[in-house]
């Protein structure tokens, strides 16, 4: 929030934060630089496993299915540009709730906030629809159907990586959700009103567009390379 | 404004919010027996659950490695009353191989984690940041207690699988698969392995929780006038380990996650197609990579080491200068070397694995940075010996665990420099040279370290004093005991000795230190017997120690010691003191010492 700074404050003397953030947002930063380096950990883990194997499916070939689409017909990353449109939009929302918020807008806060929760569900949603149509093929932990682009058969790491990998991004999606729910139900309640600043609506707005973040590195590394 | 209204909310919107308490009803909380010690949010208390969880913990761990080193002392006699106690893993009154490997195991576990993180860092950085930074508690004294419990249940999870039929964990502290992920390839890879996995997901949740506190604290809630460079040594070193824990935990949590799913997913993340002896059958897994797990393991294992010794590189430092009654010397100095120690932790962990099969030129890489962790040590080291010299010294045990600490870490650093070389690694690895190296510079200075700072600020804990007389036996016998024990093992490692071993008196080369392992172990039974000692004296002086009576009796210049001798809730009654100078002052302008709260004179001379 903007606000006049005296020239010459000394910002690191003590007595006052030295970003001017509360205790909870600077505990959030740091919460999810630990959680970039779960992600990443894992990331690299799958990339270092890819690297040191001789092929690797095709993610065209094997993300082609949508939804009440017959088989036959191929529409190669559209579902998962369409998951990742609506993670994206809901961060949009995100946003405008926390603007909102800055505004002490109450009724603006759960304007926004319901469909940030809906696009989080709706992301949830297709993520579930995904793990089953995939699981209908044959794969799961341990089980690959898929063959390599060169037309070898494959380990199974690529499942096995995807399923953990994007489990463990849904698990976060997952969290988010709820967090958001709180987050609406306390505005409902006028807690937020009554203390006079929408601090939570922000903190959990961190945390959600990290999650969308994270999405974009998952997004690249199973569904584009 | 005071320091809760303003770190507690949006600078913007002081009046409005709900601080978690304030001034005027800090000393008239209710409190039971239950909020007051159980589940107390009040950090005093929460440091206190820590450091005895920390002691029980120690004594368990301590007592494993008494039972491997009878084994490793005495191996071809029979111990009947070692089967009334074990029963089928000391059958006929020997150490079992399976259960030698189990007390290995979880004597480096519970030591390394359990004791000198959760044990020390838990302890002091919650009893001394709100202290000494001029805070009321910590910024949230909910996530605070929570960070507790959650260590709490990583304890009994942990000792719950001591109890399993199969055993504990087996397979080092380091838990490599693929015989951590065969439940097939070893008694303790079944149920112990499981339970080790989730202990220590438990342990990574208290130390996030943990962490962020400390950070979020040192940084928000300083009182008036702490700028950074006004904080002690033991805020910047409690600091720089928070951020370490805060970072490279979460790596070993992924890693341990992905390890699950290897045990109980028929994922190949780690496994390929190897051939099981036991079953005699070859895996059906493809593609993993064991060395995969090295890597997230030792991402956190190497900065673990640090985040060991920094709590207490940083105790030392506070305590050596009190004692000294001299300004620590080179206080940047001190604290860039800190720095430079968080960034190079980060850097290193590849000298864990240079017989892995790792690539010589990247070895090459990680040997040029492991030998330049060599420079800021060896700056900590100069700087420690120049606060010493020529300085007024005041050999209370406090400072004698100080003087104990910097002599140890000198001994264990310079074997670091012999086995961060890849070359030479060949043939020390996996031998008691080792063994030595790091039991001496991690594991015996953290001890020391840690035992400096309960001295020192048992006072302040618990506003009674120590026994002095049980304390002195207490460090030069663990001090003296420590060399003897250790400082042979380098002999038995440059001569090849492997660790890990249940019994070397088959091998010819190692027949030799037959004599030298029984001191060994006599040494080392000794120790742990004067660490009861100091159990004792700990808990017989909490309620029989002589009483403080001054509320500063170290003449100490830091904040804790404006605050009353027993503080309550929110430390100090009234107003929190405003700081005007650095916690070093001693032995300035011919006054012994100048506290943080008194502010600069008009022809006081610069420090």
């Amino acid at each position: 929030m903007a606000q006049a700074i005296p020239a010459g404050q000394k910002w690191w003397s003590g007595g006052k934060s030295p970003f001017n953030v509360e205790y909870g947002k600077l505990m959030m930063w740091y919460f999810l630089m630990s959680d970039a380096f779960t992600f990443g950990a894992f990331l690299i883990s799958y990339g270092s496993i890819r690297f040191a194997t001789n092929g690797w499916p095709d993610p065209n070939e094997v993300f082609k299915a949508f939804p009440f689409v017959p088989e036959s017909i191929h529409l190669p990353l559209v579902f998962v540009s369409l998951m990742t449109f609506i993670l994206i939009m809901s961060s949009v929302t995100m946003v405008l709730a926390v603007a909102a918020g800055h505004r002490n807008d109450q009724k603006g806060v759960t304007k926004w906030m319901i469909p940030t929760i809906i696009g989080g569900l709706a992301f949830l949603s297709c993520q579930a629809w995904e793990w089953t149509h995939l699981h209908g093929e044959g794969a799961w932990w341990g089980l690959n159907p898929f063959l390599n682009a060169d037309g070898t058969k494959a380990t199974t790491n690529f499942t096995n990586f995807f399923f953990t990998i994007t489990g463990f991004h849904g698990f976060h999606v997952f969290s988010g959700v709820i967090i958001n729910i709180i987050m609406l139900i306390k505005n409902l309640r006028g807690d937020f009103a009554k203390r006079g600043h929408y601090l939570m609506i922000e903190k959990a707005g961190l945390y959600w567009h990290f999650v969308d973040l994270v999405w974009v590195f998952v997004f690249t590394c199973f569904y584009l390379l | 404004m005071s320091n809760e209204a303003t770190l507690h909310g949006h600078g913007e919107v002081i009046t409005t919010h709900d601080v978690h308490h304030d001034d005027h009803d800090v000393h008239h909380h209710k409190e039971t027996f239950i909020t007051k010690y159980v589940f107390s949010q009040d950090h005093k208390m929460i440091a206190k659950q820590f450091l005895i969880t920390g002691m029980v913990w120690a004594i368990l761990g301590g007592l494993m490695s008494v039972l491997f080193r009878l084994q490793l002392g005495y191996p071809d006699a029979t111990f009947p009353w070692l089967e009334d106690i074990l029963g089928k893993w000391a059958k006929g009154g020997k150490i079992q191989p399976e259960f030698y490997y189990a007390l290995v195991t979880m004597h480096g576990t519970v030591l390394v984690f359990f004791v000198l993180t959760g044990g020390l860092s838990g302890t002091f950085a919650n009893f001394l940041i709100p202290l000494q930074i001029g805070a009321r508690d910590m910024a949230s004294p909910m996530l605070n207690m929570l960070s507790y419990w959650f260590f709490w249940g990583a304890s009994v999870v942990m000792i719950s699988s001591l109890f399993v039929e199969t055993g504990p964990a087996s397979g080092g502290w380091t838990s490599y698969p693929p015989l951590s992920a065969l439940g097939d390839a070893s008694e303790g890879s079944k149920t112990g392995m499981d339970l080790w996995l989730i202990a220590m997901a438990l342990f990574v949740v208290s130390s996030l929780l943990g962490g962020l506190n400390y950070i979020s604290t040192i940084l928000n809630m300083r009182t008036k006038g702490m700028s950074m460079t006004r904080l002690p040594l033991t805020i910047w070193a409690l600091f720089f380990t928070a951020v370490l824990g805060v970072l490279s935990f979460p790596v070993l949590l992924s890693g341990f996650i992905l390890l699950l799913f290897d045990r109980h997913g028929g994922t190949s993340f780690y496994l390929s197609d190897i051939f099981l002896t036991e079953t005699n059958k070859a895996l059906p897994n493809e593609g993993g990579s064991a060395i995969l797990y090295q890597h997230l393991f030792w991402f956190l294992g190497h900065p673990e080491v640090y985040i060991i010794i920094l709590p207490a590189m940083g105790l030392v430092s506070e305590v050596m200068s009190v004692n000294a009654r001299k300004p620590i010397f080179g206080y940047m100095a001190m604290v860039g070397s800190l720095f430079a120690i968080a960034i190079l932790a980060f850097l290193v962990w590849a000298h864990h694995m240079f017989v892995t099969g790792l690539n010589p030129f990247l070895g090459s890489v990680f040997v040029l940075l492991t030998l330049l962790i060599a420079v800021p040590s060896a700056i900590k080291v100069f700087n420690w010996l120049t606060t010493l010299w020529r300085g007024n010294i005041r050999f209370t045990p406090a400072m004698l665990f100080a003087i104990g600490f910097v002599s140890m870490f000198i001994s264990g650093g310079l074997t670091g420099i012999f086995l961060g070389n890849s070359t030479l690694d060949i043939h020390l690895h996996d031998t008691y040279f080792v063994i030595a190296h790091f039991h001496i510079v991690m594991g015996v200075s953290g001890i020391l370290g840690m035992f400096c700072g309960i001295y020192h600020w048992f006072p302040k804990m618990y506003g009674r004093y120590l026994n002095n007389t049980m304390a002195y036996i207490h460090f030069w016998v663990t001090f003296a005991g420590a060399y003897l024990i250790f400082w042979p093992m380098h002999y038995e490692g440059l001569a090849g000795m492997p660790r890990r071993y249940l019994d070397y008196s088959n091998w010819i080369s190692f027949n030799q230190f037959g004599d030298l392992n029984r001191f060994i172990s006599v040494v080392a039974m000794v120790v742990f017997a004067v660490q009861l000692l100091f159990i004792f004296n700990f808990f017989y002086s909490i309620f029989k120690g002589r009483k403080v009576i001054s509320q500063n009796p170290w003449q100490s210049n830091t904040l804790e010691w404006t605050a009353p001798i027993r503080p309550g809730h929110g430390n100090w009654p009234g107003e929190i003191p405003e700081v005007y100078r650095w916690p070093y002052d001693y032995a300035k302008d011919g006054r012994d010492f100048i506290p943080q709260t008194e502010p600069i004179g008009g022809n006081e001379s610069k420090h």
